[in-house]
Order: C-alpha cells, then structure tokens, then sequence
C-alpha cells in the first residue's frame, strides 16, 4: 500500500484540509464506531470525505501508513538503532550482509564515520544481542548499540 | 509481555498493515476476526492504555511533502539536564523524534533529535535554534545526514 518513494510531490499537490489533517491525524484517532465521521467534523469534513482524502494522500504518497503503531518492547519484543564502520570500497557487500537479516527493520547511509546506522526488531529482548552478534560475525566490524532510553514525541507539522 | 493473549494478537496482526478505510473499520475489523465491534473497540483501547499501542495516526512521508534534507543531529548534553532538554527539544514542531541513547566508546552524543528541512541550509537554522536551546549543558553536536536509504520494511509480527 505504501510507495516508497524518495520524491517529492508537486507544488500545489495538497490543499490546507489536507495539510490540516496531516496534521492533525499525526495526534490519534478515535476508537468509536464511526472514527472518521468524529475525527472529521474538526476538520468540516463528514466520514466519507475524510476517507477519500486519506485514500488520495496514501495513492499519492503523502503519508506512508495510517493505523495503530505498536511498541515492539510493550509486546515482548525489543528494537534498536545500531550503527558500524563500514569500509567504503567494501560498503556495499556490508549492507548486503546486514539488510539479509530480517531483524533489520530499516539501514541507512548516513555521512560520518559510523557510516551505517540500522534498526533492529525483534520478538524477544534478547535477540537484539543475538543478531548483533551475528552481524559481527559475518561482517567482521563492531556492532555499537544505541537502544532507547527515553522518547519525547510530538510529531512534525506541515506548514498550514 | 504476557498480557496478550491469542485475540489481541489476531487483532494486532489484523490491524498492523493499518485500518481500512472504511466508515466503520472497527467494525470491519471484527467481521474477519468473528468478533463484535464493541470487543475489538475494547480491545484496542486497552492496548492503547498499556501502550503496547503507541497511537493510532497516520505518518507522513516526509520527503513526499518536501522534507528532502533529513538530518539525524545528535547532542552531547550533562547527564543531569538531559531529560529536562530533551524534553524541550522533542516539543519543538520541526523535530519529529528526539531520544535520549547511551554513549559509547566511540560515540559521545546522548540526545538524538531527527530534524527535517526542504534543503540543508534549512535544516541547519532548526539545529541552531537547537543549539541556543541546549545552551552551555551541550558540550558537543554533530548532525548525520542520510546518503542513502539502505533498507526500509515495517514492524512484522507474528499472527497468534
């Protein structure tokens, strides 16, 4: 359902309800038999309009899921941003070594000299070890882990 | 967590792709999973409550709506302010995460905020205004941009 897509929309491609109910949705929804109808009239708009805007803001790609996030941890399980050193001419087989894990929910190249930073998921608090032990084995290289330690959310406002 | 028990799983694996977009999705919902509507409502709330549901919203896809320069700026804050500042830095609208992490031998950054801008020039005013923010308890930052997208999957539980 998502697109995951590095581009950018076109100027124009969201109106001011759309960017109000980015906006506004990034806060919760309602758990009651009709959530759009109630998380709607805020916004002027009636259940119906409201899922045809979300249904366009999800084709074209303005958001990337809609729907209940769950906390890994809370669940049993645990996640954790890890980063590594990755030599540059042999980046590319690293990465390859590292995203074959399905532990590794996202990996990103970042510009530092801990060049490869990934986040681990798993179902049970110890096989975040467990995993990052096996990347060290078969890529040679430290694993450094950063688990949370606390989180402050607010979400990100689009300009209204 | 034991709390979960084999319904509240279905209901997590039915709901972890997101909610349909329909007028009635709770309802929906409870349909496949030969439930009432009432129960998966109930169901939800409590797992919203015991936070093993962070929130139920949509997330923007930051680069669609012209966010293309993201920066992961990390901070080297006293240990003893840090929840405080931390605290001030994830209310600022542009930051849409900010956690506090160990250090590590090779990493001396505690505070993490992921700051996002439609270019680099812009994301480097947000980490100024950071930057007076944090004041003299910050000893040190840097910020990581990302290169590339190595990898990007979703949370995947397993059903029951």
């Amino acid at each position: 359902m998502t697109r995951p897509t590095r581009q950018t929309l076109p100027e124009g491609a969201l109106d001011a309800t759309d960017r109000a109910i980015l906006n506004t949705l990034q806060e919760g929804f309602p758990l009651t038999p009709r959530p759009f109808d109630d998380a709607g009239a805020p916004l002027g708009l009636n259940g119906a309009q409201l899922i045809e805007r979300l249904s366009r803001l999800r084709e074209i790609g303005a958001i990337t899921r809609f729907g209940p996030f769950f906390d890994a941890a809370a669940m049993g399980g645990d996640f954790c941003l890890c980063a590594l050193t990755a030599p540059e001419a042999d980046f590319d087989r690293i990465a390859a070594l590292v995203n074959a894990h399905p532990e590794v929910a996202h990996n990103y190249a970042r510009d530092h000299e801990l060049n490869m930073w990934f986040v681990l998921a798993t179902p049970t608090p110890e096989g975040i070890a467990e995993t990052a032990a096996r990347i060290e084995a078969e890529t040679g290289l430290t694993v450094w882990q950063f688990p949370k330690l606390q989180e402050f959310f607010i979400g990100f406002r689009v300009q209204a | 967590m034991n709390d979960l028990d084999p319904i509240d799983r279905r209901l997590i694996a039915a709901t972890q792709a997101g909610l349909p977009l329909v007028e009635a999705p709770y309802a929906q919902i409870a349909g496949q999973l030969g439930l009432t509507e009432a129960e998966v409502i109930y169901r939800l709330t409590a797992l919203l409550d015991l936070g093993i549901i962070r929130r139920i919203a949509v997330a923007p896809n930051h680069y669609a709506l012209g966010m293309t320069a993201n920066g992961m700026s990390v901070w080297d804050v006293e240990d003893a302010e840090a929840e405080t500042l931390g605290a001030q830095v994830g209310a600022l609208d542009f930051v849409s995460h900010c956690y506090l992490r160990p250090r590590a031998p090779v990493w001396r950054y505690n505070l993490f905020a992921m700051l996002h801008g439609s270019s680099r020039g812009e994301v480097e005013e947000k980490r100024a205004i950071l930057r007076d923010l944090l004041g003299p308890a910050c000893r040190a930052d840097d910020i990581l941009y990302s290169t590339r997208i190595l990898k990007k999957t979703g949370l995947r539980l397993r059903d029951g």
